[in-house]
């Protein structure tokens, strides 16, 4: 098997785990379908944008569960933008589990808030470093090609 | 001008054909901008973003400190779609801003949402929404805007058609104009 048809299949399989385990869900393929010659990059593009506004809306959900006096509708408020952004691109898990946030700021539970934080980061970081796998992939397939 | 730098406009897809639609998509999030622009370039729309009500408004020449001078009298775009749920000015606010305009209220405004709020949904309609949909956005919502007539630019004073209801979940369409 040639290098090429090597990573194609890499990239397939990858894909594929990835839908199976509910890290990625059809919006992805949806973002996919809209990458074409006209727009190569669409799809690393919209993902790196994510990539930068998850860290930052983590970032401040983390700030805002440390006061001295926790302002839930805020943290509520950040939550549901990240809900919006991992949802906009297919991320499946990170979106679910911004639903059950949610809920825990909408009952006031810090303990829950902080708890599902945690669990949040978690999945926001394996998620990237699955999708900036696929990402090698794709590049390395481009230069096998050109 | 304040406006066009605020919003940003795509012609990707410039497609040399009257009947390419101007759409103008509001949406707080930048990536939800971006996927609607990608969505409505792939529909062979012209495409002007903007990140929030206000600049939308500046961008169609009714914000509040512009004048409604002969220029703004005919619409720049055949379609407004926007987010409800954004900080400062909601989609829905937005809306009854643009049905207030003389020269804008003719132009069809689809709200998207995030959240299946059945009183949210009534009230954008009641207040003249063409549609609601839900995010995320896909294709082939998308490729349902154009079977409005009214989003056509060649067509004017024609009869708004009917649209069937495809999915009751996802597509509401007002069917009492």
């Amino acid at each position: 098997m040639d290098v090429m048809t090597q990573l194609q299949r890499q990239w397939r399989e990858h894909t594929a785990y990835l839908r199976k385990e509910g890290y990625l869900d059809d919006q992805f393929e949806q973002l996919q379908k809209l990458q074409d010659e006209n727009s190569p990059d669409f799809v690393a593009e919209v993902v790196s944008i994510f990539f930068d506004d998850s860290e930052k809306l983590l970032n401040n959900m983390a700030r805002a569960l440390e006061q001295k006096v926790v302002d839930f509708k805020q943290v509520d408020a950040h939550v549901h933008q990240f809900k919006g952004s991992s949802a906009s691109i297919g991320a499946m898990r990170v979106k679910n589990l911004c639903i059950e946030f949610r809920n825990h700021c909408e009952a006031q539970s810090l303990e829950e808030c902080v708890r599902c934080l945690r669990k949040l980061q978690y999945e926001y970081s394996v998620l990237k470093n699955q999708l900036e796998y696929l990402f090698r992939l794709e590049q390395q397939i481009r230069a096998a090609g050109v | 001008m304040d406006a066009a730098s605020a919003a940003s406009s795509s012609t990707k897809r410039v497609m040399e054909n009257v009947e390419q639609p101007h759409v103008l998509a509001v949406d707080d999030n930048l990536i939800d901008r971006k996927l609607i622009e990608q969505l409505l370039i792939n529909s062979s729309c012209k495409v002007t973003t903007a990140e929030n009500g206000r600049r939308a408004l500046e961008f169609l020449g009714l914000g509040d400190d512009q004048n409604n001078t002969l220029e703004s009298r005919v619409s720049k775009v055949n379609l407004i779609i926007t987010d409800y749920c954004m900080p400062g000015m909601t989609g829905y606010e937005l809306l009854k801003r643009i049905k207030e305009s003389s020269v804008m209220k003719e132009v069809p405004v689809v709200i998207v949402s995030s959240e299946n709020v059945p009183t949210r949904i009534n009230k954008c309609l009641e207040e003249g929404a063409q549609m609601f949909m839900l995010k995320p956005l896909k294709q082939s919502d998308v490729k349902k805007l154009r079977c409005f007539k009214k989003f056509l630019p060649s067509i004017v004073g024609d009869r708004p058609c009917f649209v069937l209801l495809l999915d009751g979940q996802r597509l509401v369409a007002n069917m009492t104009m």
